[in-house]
């Protein structure tokens, strides 16, 4: 690990620090940084674990709880057969896809006018968009909830997929506006001499440059409309309907008895859908938190 | 223009018009936010004002909601609670946020790998992992009272969530648990903005690693510390999630937020008006807690000459 005699090229961008000797960086480094990755992975070491023990194994305190004797795919068989999971999944999946693309649709189209075409007052309307994105659902969802009642919303997915934009929509359009600042008006300008219309001119010319920023939108909002949960708590009540984190927690805790093994499982298996997206698009997600972060 | 003679010219020249057009690709977001975002905010405001019931429209009722509110032992309980839990929590984030940002920031193997790790918590849904966090707490079987009994520390199993204290701090760490990779993942790429001439010109000069991280590190990070501790503070003030499937409030309302329980007044309690009024509450607390966490932090990069923004 030594880079003692590091090339100029891989000096790291903290200067010197092969001036400081390897057990010292041990403990100054390694093990802080273990420790933090031992909290932050544990609960879903837990998850997995507990979602394969036999319910002897869970509610006993001897032997070794840290691992499965005899793993068990009895919380997993009831919780995809025995309850209504799948279908769970499925109204997650639905909404969130639904919801996230007419976000993305809104954003391109509100981002685009705001940053390209400067209509009048267009400046206020970006810090309008900014003030919205700072709105908490918290303190939105009571009238919210008197709007879907009065409006025969109440307990569909119709209720959840209009909803979710006005979280959606201000967090992606500030992020795509960033985007978009950074493409050069020359193409713009090129473009509108040879006769293109404006809304050829952002489907042709503008989208395909802003990619990445399409990429990292809708995987933030993929990600926030399917981890939403006091929307979708407040407006849903049949089963049927519920998205997975509300259904795990209403519908899989019956009385008294947790049957921590299927809870487990059911926490697992609405966890990995957007883990595995976020594993293919890390640094997308992560230039999306940022982005909106610094701007 | 003459080149292509166009039949419905009057048409394609409004569209040409920058502002016409504009607006006209504002329409879809704007409807959205104006109807779903916009007005139940106001309706929200109203609703405070009223005995509104679900499914009955209420009458105006004054300040009524809010004079029950302020004599209501719960919601200063809840207020208490609140301020607490937000203070704590983003003060205990903001630290350990920092720190692990600057280890991901050293020279380290795999950096990318680890940097995606971190983020995990962040990603998964909240109730889901509030869940785990609840079989981490149970009281008979909690694997934390395990491993300490194991190692002689305690000699009972710990009432993780029974006990009102003890409720307060578990749950202030399952949003710790939650709020450090956000913290950090934004500080890092605050800190990879600043460049290593600094830190080269500061050990030239002799800087120990304290005074670098000092008097370099922490001025030029400061912007960017104020607008990362303005959405914490903003996310945690707000926060349901947690407590919803942690406690749901419990034990006696010691850990009842503000945001819980206009939850519970309001929907399961039937009573929109006064959920509504403690929602409304809310936001200038809210309002203080951002000015103070943005510009508080703001002044600092000013006083200190940083223009480096």
């Amino acid at each position: 690990m030594s880079k003692a005699n590091a090339t100029p090229e891989s000096v790291d961008s903290q200067g010197m620090h092969y001036l400081t000797s390897l057990p010292r960086r041990v403990v100054t480094v390694y093990l802080p940084l273990g420790a933090f990755l031992i909290v932050l992975l544990f609960p879903f070491y837990w998850m997995v674990i507990t979602a394969f023990k036999p319910n002897e194994e869970l509610l006993s305190r001897e032997g070794n709880p840290f691992w499965v004797v005899h793993p068990t795919f009895a919380h997993i068989n009831k919780l995809l057969f025995e309850t209504d999971y799948p279908s769970w999944l499925w109204n997650t999946v639905l909404v969130s896809v639904v919801a996230t693309f007419v976000s993305i649709v809104c954003s391109v189209l509100a981002a685009y006018a705001i940053e390209r075409l400067r209509y009048r007052g267009s400046r206020y309307v970006g810090m309008g968009i900014f003030l919205a994105y700072l709105v908490p659902p918290s303190i939105l969802f009571i009238p919210l909830a008197a709007m879907v009642y009065k409006l025969n919303l109440f307990d569909t997915r119709l209720a959840l997929i209009l909803t979710y934009p006005t979280f959606l929509i201000p967090f992606c359009t500030w992020l795509l506006m960033g985007y978009f600042k950074s493409i050069p008006f020359e193409l713009e300008e090129c473009a509108l001499i040879d006769g293109a219309t404006r809304l050829q001119i952002l489907i042709k010319i503008i989208l395909p440059l802003a990619v990445p920023g399409l990429i990292s939108a809708g995987i933030f909002a993929f990600t926030l409309s399917w981890n939403e949960f006091i929307y979708a708590l407040t407006f849903v009540s049949s089963s049927e309907v519920k998205t997975v984190s509300v259904a795990v927690v209403t519908e899989l805790v019956e009385g008294d008895v947790y049957h921590w093994g299927s809870l487990m499982a059911g926490a697992l298996f609405g966890s990995l859908p957007v883990a595995i997206l976020y594993s293919f698009f890390v640094e997308y997600y992560v230039s999306g938190l940022t982005g909106a972060v610094k701007e | 223009m003459t080149v292509i003679a166009k039949p419905s010219s009057a048409l394609s020249r409004a569209l040409d018009d920058r502002t016409v057009l504009g607006l006209l690709f504002m329409v879809p977001a704007a409807a959205l936010l104006l109807l779903f975002l916009t007005y139940p905010l106001g309706l929200g405001t109203y609703l405070g004002f009223t005995d509104a019931k679900i499914g009955r429209a209420g009458e105006w009722v004054g300040l009524e909601n809010y004079k029950f509110l302020w004599s209501d032992a719960v919601t200063r309980l809840a207020l208490f609670n609140t301020l607490f839990y937000t203070a704590v929590a983003s003060v205990i984030k903001f630290v350990l946020g920092l720190w692990l940002a600057l280890l991901l920031n050293k020279h380290l193997p795999l950096k990318s790998f680890f940097r995606a790790i971190v983020l995990l918590p962040f990603i998964v849904p909240t109730a889901l992992s509030a869940i785990a966090f609840w079989w981490i707490y149970d009281s008979q079987f909690s694997i934390i009272s395990w491993a300490l009994m194991r190692m002689g520390l305690i000699h009972q199993y710990i009432d993780f969530l029974g006990n009102p204290w003890h409720a307060r701090f578990s749950t202030i760490a399952a949003n710790i648990w939650r709020g450090v990779p956000f913290v950090a993942i934004t500080l890092l790429a605050g800190l990879q903005t600043i460049s290593p001439s600094y830190y080269e010109a500061a050990s030239l000069d002799g800087a120990t690693p304290w005074q670098q991280f000092r008097h370099v590190t922490l001025p030029l990070l400061t912007p960017i510390i104020a607008v990362v501790m303005t959405f914490s503070v903003l996310f945690t003030f707000t926060d349901f999630q947690l407590i919803y499937v942690l406690t749901r409030g419990g034990p006696l309302n010691a850990t009842h937020l503000m945001a819980t329980l206009s939850f519970q007044r309001a929907i399961p309690g039937g009573n929109l008006g006064e959920g509504a009024a403690i929602a409304t509450a809310m936001v200038p607390f809210l309002l203080a807690a951002i000015m103070v966490s943005y510009f508080g932090l703001q002044r600092r990069a000013w006083q200190q000459g940083g223009t480096d923004r």
